[in-house]
């Protein structure tokens, strides 16, 4: 591979290679800005990214080949992941345009900067590729030790000190003081019994054994779901699911098949059945 | 196959990274195609390296990806707060720059 | 001895400096030390004289480099002094009759709290128009001329408690700055054309230059000379100039400041000379204002007013001869002399006249003076006689010879000239006779003092007089001692200048000297002004003094009630350049409403409306940002690709 890379002329191999991934990567990066959920953006990159790392190692970066998979694809796009998902990992963006005029403009930069980049690429006289023979002699890692210690000392230097402070600074942007005590548990107790509601612990969610799920709010006596039941944070998002009508329907379900069973009684609409079963089957 | 095929590429991600900056509202997403675009930018570097057959390209990338690392850094926490404030990760929110 | 030029500057400066500043720790010897600064100036003036005298004719003037004021590439403004004949003429009648009005001034102005700052103020003038005289550059000399402009504002508007007085040294001032912007046009001219303003090269350059730009400089220097010398157009100011106390009058608007402008036009003949077309604007200035003046002394009843009048008529002769060109410079400076001694006696007899009546200036009040104040009135009738021109007296031997002097100047313009000068001279006795006869003959007319609030007390004598009849009783010695002497130059002076026309040939070498041959012989000319002199006296004694002269002045003729007026001329002033300059500006108010201001407005308004449209593209949305900042990107890219394709 080594050889290969180093080549000033693409072979046979490398060519396909481009060809299959490329479109891939392309296709990637279409994802990333056509998706709707957030999540499936930053899969698409990722998978974008992957591809790019190969890229890398083809063209004789192999240091930086790595770098790409071990930085980009595993911390940098997990770090994305991961505010993803505390931001909300289903809360997916309406891709209707609000700004006037803005997507027509963005098309039309964006088709004329494309255009431009590639009338560009096309008049300059890029034929001749050196290949990375003699710079990799050594080993690509050697050479990149070598230039960075050396030449780019004073930007490596100055690059890590530039990551010290968007650490520091990540911490101040997310760190917030506490401008009280915390309240103690006895402290929050009191309050309850004071305030005189939910005296007991909050009830728990899911109904019955089949719908023991965190998004799913208990329900009451009287079959209605209860708020209390779900999590803040699942409220806040709207993803309480709502299985009380559908438990109505299974209860009612239940008692037509006894009634069958039983030989009486005539037949209730079965439209609901399978949906509800559908429902737990996705579950 | 004449490896100038990787700048082709490479301009193409960018313009496609650029559009998604320009046309999503979801912060976290414009941020990833401002990632995009760094990207597409490293790999013309890397292929630049190849074609002057010296490795100051590579150095270049590698210092892109640094500066990337702490740019994403200090921007998801940027989000991260912003999301915190106003319960929201779009970009359109933050329009208090006008009158 | 050049060295001593400065110090007669200096002298009147230095007095000016310390009385001004110097508080109320030199009230009480103030006045001496402002009139023993004055008589050192003129005894410096004397050293230079007799030291003058002493060399040839053509080595007489004297330079003193003091210091380059402003010394840029070709512009070189220097502090330097010239002092020839001309100059010392005017040093000595400067500080000559400057002395004798600061003695009198401590008499006159004895009651008076503020008179430190009166001398301070004498002073003042006496440095500055020293400076004027002794400039050897016009730029100097606007120094001298600016700030004998601002001692006359000063001393006009000396009782400036008096609203007269405040408004009177006000349009002093104003109608001066006409001039002065004149006289500052010519310097810039000058300038322009010789690259220098100093006398030597302007003057000697004169000739070669082309004669547009010397009578357009000519002209200027008129302006400038008709502002400071109270000539027609811009005369007014000079009878306002009367609320001043009386020896400013005598030293200021008589003797020395209002003859500035018969020195720069003597100063620059060379210009003159060379444009005939300004020459006759000259002269024609002079003939104007020699009757214009004299009309309006017949009308007057205030006693100063009357004498101003003879003053602007007696300077219209000094103009007069100095537009004759070389053969009537020296004349022009000899009357200017006598008129000098002459003058200055007048007002300060007229000065004591109220000095003893209660400060009336009403000649109509007057009357019968002669027994109760002989020296003032000895004094004053050898003036009377002097400036009317009777034979052997001062004013006979300067008024004739520019009386011949105008017939010389040959052809129609030398009859009409002669004649007006003539007319003039007869006018000039009745007027003068009019004031004898009213003041000093008939019987009494005095008239008690009206309330002491209703005229404030001006001149210091008027304190306890009020609503008393007034007992005239004759002046203390500092006031009469400088009288008689004035006398005595009224007498002599004419005699001995003309002994062998010293005069002439004392001038000579500055001022050239043609001798004019009037058409019709000097002795008839000398004849026809006696005449005219006796026809005039003749007249004013049928009318003032074969009969009583009423007390309230009759309304009198078209004529009289508009000399009265000044011939006019404030109303035609303030009908043309008020009522004139009100509707330029109401004009360009408008204008400035409608086209500066819509200009201005649209623009602003233009741009805001531009500004609110395009406030809209700052949405707040930086996508929108972006894009712009894409789209530049791209246009920079195409931009890049097109200069490399080309």
């Amino acid at each position: 591979m080594s050889a290969l890379a180093a080549a000033g002329a693409a072979s046979t191999g490398e060519a396909v290679q481009f060809w299959v991934l490329g479109t891939i990567a392309v296709v990637g990066a279409l994802g990333t800005i056509l998706m709707k959920r957030a999540v499936h953006s930053a899969l698409s990159l990722a998978a974008t990214m992957i591809i790019l790392a190969v890229f890398y190692l083809a063209n004789g970066a192999y240091f930086l080949g790595v770098v790409q998979i071990i930085v980009y694809t595993g911390a940098i796009m997990m770090l994305f992941l991961f505010v993803v998902m505390l931001v909300g990992v289903t809360a997916a963006d309406s891709l209707k345009e609000t700004i006037k005029g803005q997507r027509w403009l963005a098309a039309a930069c964006g088709l004329g900067f494309g255009i431009l980049l590639v009338a560009g690429l096309g008049r300059a006289s890029l034929d001749t590729f050196e290949g990375l023979g003699t710079a990799n002699a050594g080993g690509n890692v050697e050479g990149l030790a070598a230039l960075i210690f050396t030449t780019y000392v004073f930007a490596f230097e100055i690059t890590g000190a530039l990551l010290i402070t968007a650490a520091v600074g990540a911490m101040v942007l997310t760190h917030r003081e506490r401008t009280e005590r915390a309240l103690t548990q006895r402290e929050l107790s009191e309050r309850r019994v004071r305030e005189g509601k939910h005296l007991p612990p909050l009830p728990a969610p899911g109904v019955y054994a089949r719908h023991n799920a965190v998004d799913i709010a208990g329900l009451l006596p009287d079959g209605t779901p209860s708020e209390l039941t779900v999590s803040r944070t699942l409220r806040a998002r709207g993803q309480v699911r709502d299985v009380s009508r559908q438990a109505l329907a299974d209860l009612r379900a239940l008692e037509q098949r006894a009634e069958e069973r039983l030989g009486r009684g005539p037949s209730e609409p079965q439209a609901s059945r399978p949906q509800g079963r559908k429902e737990e089957n996705a579950q | 196959m004449n490896p100038v095929n990787y700048l082709y590429l490479a301009s193409l991600l960018f313009t496609i990274g650029a559009a998604g900056v320009l046309i999503r509202r979801n912060a976290i997403v414009v941020f990833m195609c401002v990632e995009l675009m760094l990207n597409a930018c490293n790999l013309a570097l890397v292929a630049f390296s190849r074609m002057h057959g010296n490795l100051d390209g590579q150095i270049i990338a590698f210092f892109t990806m640094v500066v990337a690392a702490a740019e994403v850094v200090v921007g998801l926490a940027i989000i991260v707060s912003l999301f915190r404030s106003r319960h929201s990760a779009s970009v359109d929110d933050a329009s208090l720059m006008k009158l | 001895m050049e060295n001593l030029i400065a110090l007669l500057v200096a002298a009147p400066l230095l007095g000016a400096a310390v009385l001004l500043c110097g508080g109320r720790r030199l009230d009480r010897a103030g006045h001496r030390l402002g009139t023993l600064l004055a008589a050192a100036s003129f005894v410096i003036g004397a050293v230079l004289f007799f030291d003058m005298l002493g060399r040839g004719a053509e080595e007489r003037a004297l330079h003193q480099h003091l210091f380059s004021w402003v010394p840029v590439e070709s512009f070189r403004a220097d502090i330097a002094f010239q002092l020839d004949q001309l100059s010392m003429t005017f040093v000595l009648l400067i500080t000559g009759v400057g002395t004798l009005i600061h003695v009198y001034s401590i008499g006159y102005m004895e009651h008076d709290e503020r008179r430190r700052r009166f001398f301070g103020y004498l002073n003042l003038f006496l440095a500055a128009m020293l400076l004027l005289v002794l400039a050897d550059n016009y730029l100097l000399l606007y120094f001298g001329w600016e700030g004998v402009g601002l001692a006359s504002y000063l001393l006009i508007g000396f009782w400036q408690h008096k609203p007269s007085a405040a408004t009177a040294a006000k349009k002093a001032f104003l109608v001066n700055r006409v001039g002065d912007m004149g006289l500052s046009i010519a310097i810039m001219l000058m300038f322009t054309t010789f690259g220098t303003f100093a006398f030597g090269p302007v003057l000697a350059a004169a000739g070669e230059t082309g004669e547009g730009m010397l009578t357009a400089i000519g002209l200027m220097l008129l302006l400038a000379a008709c502002g400071k010398s109270a000539q027609v157009p811009l005369q007014s100011w000079l009878g306002d100039a009367m609320e001043g106390p009386t020896p400013v009058s005598a030293l200021i608007h008589a003797a020395t400041m209002v003859t500035a402008g018969v020195y720069l036009i003597t100063r620059s003949g060379a210009i003159f000379n060379a444009a005939p077309d300004a020459q006759l604007a000259v002269v024609v200035v002079g003939a104007v204002t020699l009757l214009f003046g004299a009309i309006v002394g017949c009308a007057k009843d205030d006693i100063k007013k009357a004498l101003a009048g003879s003053t602007m008529s007696q300077i219209g002769y000094m103009i007069l001869a100095a537009g004759l060109g070389p053969i009537g410079y020296a004349f022009a400076i000899m009357h200017l002399v006598t008129h000098g001694f002459f003058k200055a006696g007048l007002f300060l007899g007229a000065g004591s006249v109220m000095h003893g009546m209660n400060d009336e200036v009403d000649m109509r009040k007057y009357g019968g003076l002669r027994k109760y104040m002989p020296v003032t009135f000895v004094t004053f009738g050898l003036g009377y006689l002097a400036i009317i021109g009777f034979p052997g007296l001062s004013g006979f031997w300067s008024k004739d010879k520019i009386i011949e002097a105008a017939f010389a100047k040959g052809g129609t313009e030398g009859w009409i000239l002669g004649a007006v000068t003539l007319l003039g001279a007869g006018i000039t006795a009745y007027y003068m006779t009019r004031v004898m006869i009213m003041t000093f003959f008939g019987e009494k007319r005095w008239q008690p003092a009206p309330d002491a609030d209703a005229v404030p007390s001006a001149e210091p004598a008027a304190e306890d007089h009020a609503g008393r009849m007034p007992h005239p009783h004759e002046s203390p010695k500092s006031m009469t001692v400088p009288m008689i002497l004035l006398a005595f130059g009224s007498v002599f002076a004419g005699g001995l200048f003309s002994l062998n026309s010293a005069f002439v040939h004392w001038l000579e070498p500055v001022t050239a000297f043609e001798h004019g041959h009037p058409p019709i012989g000097a002795a008839a000319v000398t004849a026809s002004t006696v005449v005219v002199l006796l026809i005039g006296v003749g007249i004013a004694y049928a009318q003032y003094g074969r009969k009583p002269v009423p007390v309230v002045a009759p309304r009198g003729s078209l004529l009289t009630r508009a000399a009265r007026r000044d011939l006019l001329q404030d109303d035609f002033n303030h009908v043309v350049l008020v009522r004139g300059g009100e509707h330029l500006t109401r004009s360009l108010v408008y204008m400035d409403h409608t086209l500066v201001d819509g200009v201005v407005n649209g623009t602003a308004a233009s741009v805001g409306g531009l500004s609110g449209r395009l406030r809209k593209l700052q949405n707040g949305f930086a996508r929108s940002y972006a894009v712009s900042m894409f789209g530049g990107t791209a246009v920079l890219i195409a931009a890049t690709l097109l200069m490399r394709g080309v």
